[in-house]
């Protein structure tokens, strides 16, 4: 249910990015949906990758900084107001979101959110009241 | 723990009896080395810089008759070695001169300082004496990954080593990958380099999964720079060592000058060779034990270049008492700060070493990091930047800027200044295989 999602510092500096696909296209590392938190000294990388584990290694032994922080994917209605529905959800429940981003994949009619919680568990549970589908990693991962 | 208990303390070591010698004697034994350097310096440096400034003060070789008189006496400083380079101060014929070393001088030339076969003997005496202090003995298996050549570290340490009759392995700095090698198969058992190298040995250890603490190696002999007690009892847990330190300057000899016993409760100077002075930085007299101020070193028995009353711009104080070692030496309290490394930021005093501490308050922090020093619009900015670890990193950048937030509030604890902490990749901040780089003073005055 919980998906591991790669997080990686990096400085402010150009190649950067570049540096860190490289690692993973050599490593033959799939990536699913990523994004970008950045002040102007520094940014956190955050990753899905088909192979999270290998994600992480190959990005350590090259030297970066890498951490792992577990997220939920949670499908939408790719239509006006789908990501209200879902807010409304949370709201209701009390959870609060750490972040978000938003990730289209071939599953229809639908779009995939990848949130992070402060209580993923409480989440879930708020979620799954609603029947709102929440991804395991094997269904995001399938289509890429 | 298994490696520190073959650290052993013996009251009374005949290797070393001089360590050992009643005050009165030791006392008397200076007075007359005092009088012999004074003289010889007064007549023989080449440039005659004693002589006349002694002349100028109406004051002959035979006025010193205690050892009290040296107060008298003219100091000598960094700029007298850099006015009278490269031998001006040399008070021996060439011939007569075996050795010359030389410190990197951070501006122009260097300073260049010799020695008589004596000379040498001396420096390996007290080298050798504070390494017996140190708990070494002729079992032990000496790495010496300081420098060797110009700089005094690799030399001094080496033939200290060998006099001990250990086991001496000359690394040399540098080639950290094999530093670890030959710890972890040579069986080294003590290591001599600076405490920042070491450090960076420590990182590299761990780097190619090699535990320190699986090893043979049970003491370091750290110096050639200031360091921190935070630093020390860092590099203590993380490698399972004792973190000795030891005192030195090319200028008196090289390493060897004052070192710490196990007791590491201030470093005894080897008095029979060195007569320390402590002096009040502002009106130049010397001031009561435990009180702080400038170290001020008499060679009492250097013949190729004897330096009278050398000013070393080493902050410290000399601590009362005698030591519960048994040593009868007299103790100079740790060198934390140096006039030179003064940061003036604001008008406010501050010291690398205080940054040092302030950085080993928090956790999972990288022990490399720098000082930037700048001004804008008129006003100095001080800039740590430290590198990211594992153990810093989340997922978000409110935990960095949190850690952020605590380093400028440990630095702004310590030294009263508010610092920009800049995080930087790891292993991004230069690392030095001699005396860290830590400050850059950018400032255009």
């Amino acid at each position: 249910m919980k998906i591991s999602q790669i997080a990686i510092f990096m400085e402010n500096k150009p190649g950067h990015l570049r540096s860190i696909c490289r690692t993973l296209a050599d490593a033959g590392v799939s990536l699913t949906a990523l994004s970008l938190a950045d002040t102007s000294q520094y940014g956190i990388l955050r990753l899905l990758a088909n192979d999270w584990e290998k994600a992480r290694d190959v990005l350590a032994g090259a030297g970066f900084v890498v951490n792992v922080t577990e997220v939920l994917a949670v499908e939408v209605d790719d239509k006006p107001g789908g990501l209200l529905a879902l807010l409304d959800i949370l709201g209701e429940a009390n959870v609060n979101i750490e972040y978000m981003y938003a990730f289209t994949c071939k599953l229809g009619e639908r779009a995939v959110m990848v949130l992070r919680f402060d209580d993923s568990d409480k989440a879930v549970a708020a979620l799954q009241a609603h029947n709102v589908k929440v991804l395991a990693g094997p269904e995001i991962f399938r289509n890429v | 723990m298994k490696k520190l208990g073959s650290l052993k303390e013996s009251p009374f070591n005949p290797a070393s009896a001089m360590d050992y010698l009643p005050e009165a004697e030791l006392r008397r034994l200076q007075l007359g080395r005092l009088q012999e350097s004074v003289r010889r310096a007064y007549h023989d440096q080449r440039c005659g810089q004693l002589k006349s400034r002694m002349d100028e003060i109406g004051m002959t070789p035979g006025d010193v008759k205690t050892l009290e008189d040296i107060r008298r006496l003219p100091f000598m400083t960094k700029t007298d070695l850099r006015d009278t380079y490269p031998y001006g101060l040399f008070a021996l014929p060439d011939r007569e001169v075996v050795r010359i070393h030389a410190s990197s001088g951070t501006t122009g030339k260097p300073i260049v300082v010799g020695y008589s076969r004596n000379d040498l003997d001396v420096w390996t005496d007290a080298m050798r004496r504070g390494m017996i202090a140190c708990g070494l003995s002729e079992n032990d298996v000496i790495q010496v990954s300081y420098g060797y050549g110009l700089f005094t570290g690799g030399l001094g340490a080496h033939y200290g080593g060998e006099a001990l009759g250990a086991t001496v392995i000359p690394t040399s700095g540098g080639n950290t990958e094999r530093q670890v090698m030959v710890i972890q198969d040579f069986g080294t058992t003590a290591i001599c380099c600076t405490p920042s190298y070491f450090a960076h040995i420590t990182e590299k250890a761990a780097d190619y999964g090699v535990d320190l603490k699986k090893t043979r190696l049970r003491v370091g002999v750290f110096g050639a720079e200031p360091w921190s007690d935070a630093m020390r009892r860092h590099l203590e847990e993380i490698s399972g060592i004792q973190a000795q330190d030891v005192y030195g300057l090319s200028e008196i000899s090289g390493p060897g000058v004052a070192l710490e016993c196990l007791r590491q409760d201030g470093l005894h100077i080897f008095e029979d060779y060195f007569y320390p002075e402590i002096i009040d930085l502002e009106t130049l007299e010397p001031v009561p034990d435990g009180v702080e101020g400038e170290l001020v070193i008499t060679t009492l028995c250097k013949e190729a270049m004897p330096m009278i009353r050398y000013r070393t711009r080493d902050i410290t104080s000399l601590l009362p008492g005698r030591c519960g070692c048994g040593r009868t030496l007299r103790r100079i309290n740790r060198i934390g700060r140096r006039s030179d490394d003064m940061m003036i930021i604001r008008g406010v005093n501050v010291f690398p070493s205080q940054i040092e501490t302030a950085l080993l308050r928090i956790k999972g922090l990288s022990l490399n990091y720098q000082i930037v020093l700048t001004r804008e619009a008129g006003l100095d900015q001080m800039e740590v930047k430290v590198e990211m670890t594992p153990d810093l990193l989340g997922d978000r950048i409110m935990e960095i800027e949190e850690v952020q937030k605590a380093i400028s509030h440990s630095i702004l604890s310590i030294t009263g200044i508010h610092a920009k902490v800049t995080i930087a990749e790891p292993k991004s901040l230069s690392r030095s295989e001699g005396k860290a780089k830590r400050v850059f003073d950018r400032r255009q005055l």
